[in-house]
């Protein structure tokens, strides 16, 4: 049987993310709709195997080493694969891998890309994309009718245990011919040490809505009076306002608190990613349709200019 | 003066060993800093006129070097009462080497012009920090906080970063039909300019429908522009963005060219002030009015039969009263409503305390934080509150929310902070 | 080094998004644009590097509304050089792929050594810019930057994997860079400085045509369904604070 989809695992070092068997879950389905296998791609030798058996066939891209990245190294062994494997369908998420690779490997093979998808179906010769433009504002339908379609798929749209079946799938070896002029150095990890905002039970978390740094004082008086750390969303992190370490979304941290409590956050789908498995969710946004109302359980327009001081009062600050 | 508890060393530069020749004589002056040197004839040499130098070269910046030390300017100054400043305190840091472009005293200015109305010398701050903050600015030496609103301004008209086709949404909850001009071009005696803060701020679209009545009331033709308004951003001006009040100018001529209306009517201080004085400048004359000054003269108009029984005090804009002599017109209509009772407080009319709004100062409250004990506007709430009075009654758009918190932060939730359109609507039977 | 800077115009996402009669983009009519907030990021490290000495900066952008304003604000802040790319519909949606193609087509004929581009935008339904123009040019690239510098003829990239997990890579130059972050918040350009820009600089303007579209056929677009989402809040500041205090109080997670 011919392979009909293939998806990446973006694991360059350790586990399998969570996307990978997202991906999994949802290729599995499109490959039986279209009547092929399911491949997965995977970077070096040394990985996890038994538990990629969702998949069909493992394709190891031998001349990537795990343990580090350039983008140019990855598209030559990724690009060997989907030439080895001609599949109808290849599956990224919207990760640094993803985002790096979709266009530049869709260009490569003359392929369309939907990005920022959501939901894909097959509907006869096409690939329907359900994706999200303008940060989750508005969602298009794409239909994809190249010979070979890429998806780069935001992670959580599919549910991962889809992907965690067991089974032996065999492994083929890639061969990467091309040299790619690049350099793949290292991976630095962060910082240890300070705040951790994935152990706290309770989140105040902070968007751009709080407009100045100089601001920042009065959402931490209130973390402060609730004894419980400050978070915030990319913005806020991206000018300097807060350390790394403080980030929640996709770039930063995932939370799971029992309360996360927003400010002035807007709610793109890179930082909803981060934060929608929280048990209880409570939004302050003057924007009525922000769409981070959708994901939380309790919201106001209230200012939080207004809002924060109030609630410092009411906590002892 | 203590800042946030702590006590402030004075920034003094005195040489610890110096020698002056005297060109006359050849004689040589010790005049090293010591206990004993003010017994002894020195020559001043060890400050610098450089910082006077370099403001001075400004357009505006000419009079701080005219400044003698006499220091009638620092207990007027409203800022001085919560901090360490007035214009002869910033004259004499100059002197010892302050670069006022770098500092942040340079930002903390109301321009409430309460300094210039004592100083024997003209000593002209609200152009002097203006002109230095616009070298500021153009160097890329802003605060942040204010950087975002001269963004928004630009970007979208209006200082809160709002939808500018939103701008008349306040108009649904008037009660009362309001004409905007671009859907009814037609002749109209007063256009209603509303400006920011009535137009977006939830306490001040109140204001808004309430004056809207009010005109309704008195029978007075008016109309407005709806999402044709930009502010006309007098105090983005004043904190040092003359490039961005000229650019909004260029669009507002633009759209006031387009109507026939006698005279323009505003709530906001601060447009008004750039109307009357700064549009004239730059040969574009309008008969402009403030909107108590319009009613003034129809309060007899107005069916006041609902009695107020309460104790009233009444704030002072900065640039209507002492910017531009208006002290008259908001007392009459407070004294038009019936049961009501005007308490002046301490600081009124011409030596009226400041916001701490004007200048830029409306969108630097987390920057002076830093520098402050308490805020002007708490300040000012706390005087208020000391009168005995039940409501302090204001006619400048960004006072009712800056009182409003500060009557909650100083515990003085009881002291009603209402706009004057307000009181006479609820007088209105 | 030879910087060249892509930017874009975007539609303003403080702005309610409505869809257009047919069904298959926004209604572009009532739409503000603004710069890419990424772009300016680019831009910004861009001029970071110009300012530790070692940079010549272009800024290029096609044709979109309101672009002469971001141009020139790009002048403002110290880019040595801005064009224009024409010959296309300046209305209407420019997919990626057409894009990178009318880019590509530009800068085949300029000299460069690195192109910045934001690392995404928010209708690049299609990919994002700097892998799909890197590869129409043939050379390296990378996304999710969040610092580089350069070292002969090559530039040593950070990018950014999640979590403050850092990817260090070399690559040969020329390259194109999808920036996720500057150094510092973007500067600040006074609107006198501005206006300077716009009476003293001009924009140079090049006509191209070219194309090559990546994207599928948009069937439709439509806002998202509401799933039924928060329940708001009402009321005053103080009376919604303490709806708060209660929910914060029911989890036990505050004592008074």
């Amino acid at each position: 049987m011919a392979i009909s989809v293939l998806v990446l695992s973006e694991r360059i070092a350790g586990e399998h993310p969570e996307a990978t068997f997202e991906l999994l879950g949802k290729g599995s389905k499109l490959a039986k709709q279209l009547g092929g296998e399911l491949a997965v791609a995977v970077a070096g030798t040394d990985y996890p195997v038994q538990e990629l058996g969702g998949a069909d066939v493992i394709l190891e891209l031998a001349g990537l080493e795990a343990g580090a990245y350039a983008a140019p190294i990855w598209e030559a062994g990724v690009a060997a694969a989907i030439a080895a494997s001609s599949p109808r369908v290849v599956l990224m998420s919207t990760g640094t891998v993803g985002l790096d690779l979709g266009g530049s490997l869709a260009t490569r093979f003359g392929g369309q890309l939907a990005s920022y998808v959501i939901d894909l179906d097959v509907d006869g010769e096409e690939i329907l994309a359900t994706a999200q433009l303008y940060g989750g504002k508005m969602l298009a339908e794409v239909a994809l009718d190249s010979f070979i379609c890429f998806a780069t798929v935001i992670p959580g749209s599919f549910p991962a245990d889809d992907g965690r079946s067991t089974g032996s799938p065999r492994v083929e070896r890639i061969e990467v011919g091309e040299k790619p002029k690049a350099v793949a150095m290292a991976i630095r990890e962060p910082e240890t040490g300070g705040v951790d905002i994935t152990a706290a039970p309770m989140l105040v978390s902070v968007g751009r809505g709080i407009g100045s740094s100089d601001n920042l004082e009065l959402v931490q008086e209130l973390a402060d009076a609730l004894k419980v750390p400050l978070s915030a969303s990319r913005p806020v992190i991206d000018s300097g306002w807060l350390p790394k370490p403080h980030q929640v979304g996709k770039s930063g941290k995932k939370v799971k608190p029992s309360i996360y409590l927003s400010f002035g956050i807007s709610g793109a789908p890179e930082h909803l990613e981060g934060m929608r498995n929280a048990e209880m969710i409570i939004a302050c946004n003057t924007d009525p349709g922000a769409p981070i109302f959708e994901v939380a359980h309790f919201g106001t327009t209230v200012d939080l200019f207004d809002l924060v001081p109030e609630l410092t009062e009411r906590f002892g600050g | 003066m203590p800042v946030a508890g702590k006590k402030q060393l004075p920034d003094v530069v005195e040489l610890e060993s110096a020698i002056v020749k005297s060109p006359i004589s050849g004689r040589e002056w010790d005049v090293s800093g010591s206990f004993s040197r003010m017994l002894n004839p020195r020559v001043l040499t060890d400050y610098t006129y450089a910082g006077f130098a370099k403001i001075a070269s400004l357009t505006g910046g000419e009079s701080l070097q005219n400044c003698y030390g006499c220091g009638k300017c620092v207990p007027v100054c409203p800022v001085d009462l919560v901090g360490e400043y007035g214009p002869r305190k910033i004259h004499r840091r100059v002197q010892t080497g302050l670069d006022l472009f770098k500092a942040d005293e340079l930002w903390m200015c109301t321009t409430c012009a309460n300094c210039l109305r004592v100083c024997p010398k003209q000593v002209n701050m609200v152009e002097v920090m203006p002109a230095v903050r616009e070298a500021a600015v153009a160097a890329g030496d802003i605060p942040e906080e204010l950087q975002v609103v001269m963004e928004k301004t630009f970007r979208y008209g209006n200082a809160l970063g709002e939808n500018p086709r939103k701008r008349h949404a306040w108009t649904k909850g008037a009660g009362v039909p309001v004409r905007v001009l671009s859907g009814d071009p037609g002749p109209v005696d007063v256009l209603f300019y509303v400006e920011d803060y009535w137009s977006y701020h939830p306490r001040g679209q109140q204001a808004a429908q309430a004056f809207a009545r009010l005109l309704s009331h008195a029978g007075v033709d008016f109309a407005i522009l709806g999402a044709e308004e930009k502010t006309v951003g007098d105090s983005q001006r004043l904190a040092g963005e003359k490039g961005l009040f000229e650019a909004l100018m260029e669009e507002v001529v633009q759209v006031l060219d387009k109507y026939d209306f006698r005279r323009i009517v505003t709530p906001d201080p601060h447009g008004f002030n750039a109307l009357v004085k700064e549009y004239p400048k730059y040969g574009h004359n309008y008969e402009v009015l403030h909107y108590t000054q319009l009613l003034a003269p129809l309060v007899g108009n107005l069916p006041l039969t609902n009695r107020i029984d309460a104790k009233v005090t009444f704030h002072d804009p900065c640039y209507l009263g002492r910017h531009n002599g208006e002290y008259d017109a908001p007392r009459t209509l407070i004294n038009a409503i019936p049961g009501v009772e005007l308490i002046e407080m301490g600081r009124c009319k011409g030596n009226s305390y400041c916001c701490g709004g004007g200048g830029g100062g409306m969108w630097l409250d987390g920057f002076n934080a830093n520098h402050l004990t308490e805020r002007l506007s708490e300040r000012r709430v706390r005087e208020a509150a000391e009168t005995g009075a039940d409501i302090l009654a204001v006619c400048c758009p960004y006072e009712v929310s800056r009182f409003e918190d500060a009557a909650k932060s100083t515990g003085n939730e009881r002291l009603k902070v209402m706009d004057i359109s307000e009181l006479l609507d609820m007088a209105i039977g | 080094m030879k910087i060249v800077v892509a930017m874009r115009q975007l539609a303003d996402l403080v702005e309610e998004l409505e869809v257009n009669a047919d069904g298959t983009d926004i209604d572009r009519d009532f739409v503000k644009f603004v710069s890419n907030e990424w772009d300016e990021a680019a831009l910004e490290e861009a001029l970071c590097h110009k300012d530790d000495g070692d940079a010549e900066i272009t800024v290029v952008a096609l044709d979109e509304p309101d672009v002469d304003q971001t141009l020139y604000t790009a002048l403002a802040k110290g880019a040595d050089r801005a064009v224009k790319l024409t010959g296309h519909d300046p209305e209407g949606w420019i997919r990626t792929g057409d894009r990178a193609a009318i880019l590509a087509s530009w800068l085949e004929r300029d000299d460069f050594d690195l192109v910045l581009t934001g690392v995404q935008a928010a209708d690049d339904l299609d990919g994002q810019l700097a892998g799909v123009l890197a590869e129409r040019l043939g050379v390296r690239h990378a996304a999710v930057v969040v610092g580089f510098h350069d070292a002969d003829s090559a530039v040593q990239v950070e990018q950014e994997l999640g979590g403050g997990t850092v990817a260090v890579s070399s690559l040969e130059l020329p390259a194109v860079l999808g920036i996720q972050a500057a150094r510092q918040t973007p500067r600040y350009a006074s609107i006198t400085r501005i206006r300077q820009a716009q009476q003293t600089q001009t924009i140079q303007e090049v006509e191209i045509s070219a194309g090559g579209s990546l994207g599928g056929t948009v069937r439709k677009i439509s806002p998202p369904k509401k799933r039924g989402g928060a329940e708001m809040l009402e009321g005053s500041a103080s009376e919604v604070a303490e709806r708060i205090a209660e929910l914060i109080r029911s989890k036990g997670l505050a004592r008074s």
